[in-house]
């Protein structure tokens, strides 16, 4: 009973239509935010940020991209990597070419490149639905990675085809690259995490994010009451591609610092949208517990082991995480399509009540 | 309401094929302002066809429709939706992923004009929009009495509230012309009062033309103001209630004629 | 000028000039495009008596060809580990009807689709924690020699084992077609993938059906990883070439089993006649790996339904 909506009166729909209706859920958002911001970098090891928190937000983005597309659009993709790959390469590319361009402008930039990319891709879907569409954005991501790695344009003819990410700086800090701290990288993507966030959530909640769920839950509905299908779906692979652009732009400036095909290869792909799947389909906040949760559980497959004094052989682990993937994914699909997201909603119903059994 | 001598929609010698299969043949019938009419049939007889052609799903080889004195050859269902024809469908065509509400403001989705960049960050007339079109649609919720339902995702409703919320949406568009394909099939009998009373209520408060496809006759009888019979395709009669009900021709479709 | 010599005359030239060399990468095309066919024929299989896209074909493939070896290995006998693998094939099929299929009936296609992709998660971990993730070569017997054929206009050279690949699918395919129209179970197979509910009332039990078609699918995959292997030995690679059967498929139409056959054969000789005679002189080569992807993308863009596929009228 202490967290609750009962007699929490809206007396506007402009109260009735905020983002978080339940003070209690606002300030814990507030809150945690807060912490991330001020707290984490302070309290929080070196490899805690290096290690998870840094590729785990990253791919919270590339999530929320396959999400708007996938979860409120209802178009699969499985060529996320070769968009993260536009975004990283147009990234370098512009970052060493525009030296004078802050490197906050630069990111969103390779966004917009990766959307119009998105976009050129995305065509074939005013023809085709679920998984024919498959079969285009796997186009995107063997021919899109066979570009980049046959065009030497792209890393400045460098020789070995695989450029170190540049050191630029925000506020005279460095950001990227190999000289920049893990703290200031860090700020720098939660910036880019929770603008990005924020924004699709604003997304959902207006008539773009509609329209993208009309046309996932039933399109030819949805054309008859005045919904374009083209431009709509078109719309969300623009934005998708953005998502993913920023996020591979930033995984190889603040992450791997280096660009290279092999981080964003077809699993790159699966692993994101299994992050989609888990976290739950057609949710933001899905988006982000699917991310940690997919990137988390291979760490903890490998270490799970030495805390108990075993030692497993690497191969196995890697064929155990395989077969757990499998699993997870079938179980998901069939026990709670809206993934960790609606738990966690379940939960939070099931404390409403608390202590009362209902 | 009645000014009978005002046209809204005319369908002018329609003829629709599919490859071989002739699903319509020269069909022609006014519908006046502010009536209702019904277009009933035996299963099989182009009903819903004719509501798909007007609505531009189908494209009709044959024929002209003329809407609010603008005639028109080909058209998108998007276009036709612009115009003013919002319509319900014979096997419910909700968006099941969302809320009552959710699905009532896709109704509303012509009307909005906020750009991307307002929608993203919600100001402006991001915000501004969203207020004024969540009271306009709260007006047809509370029109069709279905508030408590909210915020539930359609997917969960039973079928009568289900086909009530796709009336809501059809009228949160405020549409001049309202095709209604079957909006009383499956219902059992106090549902199908019910929804015969917000067809009523839309048609006299609202001042909404309506166009109706209905099986059950005593339904067809009491509510419509004129009715035209399709039978293969065909237009078998037209008229007031009362004369449909005295024609020969429609009783022997319905009842089927003796051959002795 | 000069580009535009090298794309549209300077190929042309070198077929005509080297007939035998054209012949040749024609035929490994081929070979490799009835690979393709094979993968597709079980998609094709599963997608008209389910509406399932089996998205774990191509790791089907590699589980039976890494159980079929695996057991090899182990000192049995190619026929008693053939009969055993379809043995272990039907009994995936049936797991895969009770553990996935049937809790997820009724779900949209891109569900069940996504659900697949479990599958191939799950099954490739599955395999290899067997049979271990080593290139395993394939020893049934094929023989495999080169033979020289003296064409009129030069020396061809042929793989032995290319050849067998080829009447080994044709067989297949023969049988299936004669499977399809001639037997009860065919009709019954061909009835639900016309209609599930109509099938369903007149009598044709549907689960039965559907174990059937996995295992029918199963069998192919075993079919097509034993010829796959004997080529290239059994390892994982083969499931990152066996998606080059979804354009296949794009190619051919989803229903479509003389489609999935033809679209392989097109696949597979125009990737490696692009390869040779386009993508090394001017691409820099490697274009193997997003031909069929690409073409298959063109493609949608004039005839979604495939060369062979029915068009689909909507109805609302």
């Amino acid at each position: 009973m202490l967290y609750r909506e009962a007699g929490q009166f809206k007396t506007s729909y402009s109260a009735d239509q905020a983002m978080l209706t339940i003070p209690l859920d606002r300030w814990f958002v507030f809150g945690l935010a807060a912490f991330a911001i001020v707290g984490v970098p302070l309290l929080a090891s070196e490899y805690l940020i290096a290690s998870i928190l840094i590729p785990v937000l990253i791919l919270s983005i590339a999530a929320l991209g396959l999400n708007i597309l996938t979860g409120y659009c209802g178009q699969l993709s499985l060529g996320t990597g070769a968009f993260m790959a536009a975004g990283a390469y147009l990234a370098y590319k512009i970052a060493t070419n525009i030296t004078w361009m802050p490197i906050w402008l630069v990111i969103p930039l390779a966004g917009l490149c990766a959307a119009a990319i998105g976009i050129a891709f995305g065509l074939p879907s005013l023809r085709i639905k679920g998984f024919y569409l498959a079969v285009a954005t796997l186009a995107a991501q063997f021919f899109l990675l066979w570009l980049f790695v046959k065009v030497p344009w792209f890393v400045n003819y460098s020789i070995s085809g695989v450029p170190t990410a540049p050191p630029r700086s925000v506020l005279g800090f460095d950001v990227t690259g190999a000289t920049a701290t893990n703290e200031a990288k860090y700020l720098f993507v939660l910036a880019f995490v929770i603008a990005l966030a924020w924004i699709a959530r604003n997304m959902a909640r207006s008539r773009i994010g509609r329209s993208w769920m009309a046309i996932r839950d039933m399109d030819i509905a949805a054309e008859l009451i005045g919904i374009r299908p083209l431009p709509t779906k078109l719309s969300a692979f623009a934005i998708s591609s953005f998502y993913c652009g920023v996020a591979g732009a930033l995984w190889a400036m603040c992450y791997i610092n280096t660009v290279e095909p092999t981080a964003f290869d077809i699993n790159r792909s699966f692993q994101v949208l299994f992050m989609v799947i888990v976290g739950g389909l057609g949710s933001v906040l899905g988006s982000f517990l699917g991310a940690a949760f997919i990137f988390l559980l291979p760490i903890f497959l490998n270490s799970a082991p030495g805390w108990f004094g075993y030692s497993v052989a690497g191969d196995i682990i890697t064929h155990i995480e395989f077969m757990l993937f499998g699993a997870l994914i079938i179980f998901f699909l069939i026990v709670e399509p809206h993934g960790l997201a609606r738990l966690w909603q379940i939960a939070k119903e099931k404390l409403r009540l608390w202590p009362f059994p209902y | 309401m009645n000014r009978p001598e005002h046209i809204l929609l005319s369908v002018k010698d329609i003829s629709l094929r599919f490859g071989g299969v002739r699903a319509l043949t020269d069909v022609s019938f006014d519908i006046r302002e502010g009536e209702i009419f019904a277009i009933i049939g035996p299963n099989g007889a182009g009903k819903s066809s004719m509501l798909n052609c007007i609505n531009g799903f189908y494209h009709p080889q044959e024929g002209t429709i003329t809407f609010k004195g603008e005639e028109r050859r080909q058209m998108r269902p998007h276009e036709a939706a612009a115009q003013g024809i919002s319509r319900t469908f014979q096997n419910i065509a909700l968006f099941k992923g969302m809320t009552t509400l959710e699905n009532v403001m896709t109704g509303r989705m012509l009307k909005m004009q906020a750009s991307f960049v307002e929608q993203a960050l919600y100001i402006g007339r991001g915000k501004r929009e969203e207020i004024a079109h969540r009271e306009k649609v709260e007006e047809v919720i509370d029109f069709l009495e279905i508030q408590s339902i909210r915020k539930t995702p359609v997917g969960r409703l039973p079928y009568g509230l289900q086909k009530r919320v796709e009336l809501a949406r059809a009228l949160a568009a405020e549409p001049e012309l309202l095709l209604l394909d079957e909006p009383m099939a499956g219902m059992n009998v106090e549902e199908k009062e019910d929804m015969c009373r917000f067809v009523l209520s839309t048609n006299h408060e609202l001042g909404t033309t309506i166009a109706l496809i209905e099986h059950d006759m005593g339904v067809v009888m009491d509510l419509s103001d004129r009715v035209v019979v399709l039978d293969y395709g065909r237009k078998l009669a037209e008229g007031t209630p009362d004369e449909i009900r005295g024609n020969q021709d429609v009783i022997d479709a319905y009842l089927g004629v003796s051959h002795d | 000028m000069e580009t535009l010599y090298l794309i549209f005359i300077d190929p042309f030239v070198q077929m005509v000039v080297e007939p035998a060399f054209l012949v040749e990468v024609l035929i490994g095309g081929l070979m490799s495009g009835v690979m393709y066919s094979l993968v597709a024929l079980g998609f094709v299989l599963i997608f008209k008596a389910s509406g399932i896209f089996n998205f774990a074909q191509g790791i089907f493939v590699l589980f039976a060809a890494l159980n079929f070896v695996g057991l090899m290995d182990l000192g049995v006998h190619p026929i008693l580990a053939f009969l055993i693998t379809v043995g272990i094939m039907t009994v995936l099929a049936f797991a895969v009807d009770r553990l996935v299929l049937r809790p997820l009936v009724n779900q949209d296609p891109i569900i069940l689709f996504m659900a697949t992709i479990g599958i191939a998660f799950f099954l490739e971990g599955f395999g290899e924690s067997i049979w271990g993730g080593d290139v395993r070569p394939v020893r049934v017997g094929i023989p495999d020699a080169a033979l020289f054929w003296e064409a009129g206009f030069g020396e061809i050279l042929v793989q032995s084992s290319d050849l067998f690949a080829g009447v080994i699918a044709a067989f297949l395919v023969t049988v299936l077609a004669l499977f399809f129209h001639f037997t009860p179970v065919g009709r019954a197979l061909r009835a639900v993938a016309d209609d599930h509910q109509a099938a369903l009332s007149v009598g044709i039990p549907l689960n039965n059906i559907w174990v059937i078609v996995w295992a029918v699918a199963g069998f192919v995959a075993l079919v097509a990883g034993i010829m796959w292997g004997a080529k290239l030995g059994v390892q994982f690679a083969l499931s990152t070439i066996a998606l080059k059967a979804l354009p296949v498929l794009i190619l051919g139409g989803f229903t479509s089993i003389p489609g999935a056959i033809i679209g392989g054969l097109i696949v597979g000789a125009g990737e490696k006649l692009f390869e040779n005679y386009w993508g090394v002189p001017l691409l820099e080569g490697a274009t193997e790996e997003w031909f069929a992807y690409i073409v298959a993308m063109i493609f949608l863009f004039f005839r979604p339904q495939g060369l062979f596929g029915e068009k689909i009228i909507e109805r609302v």
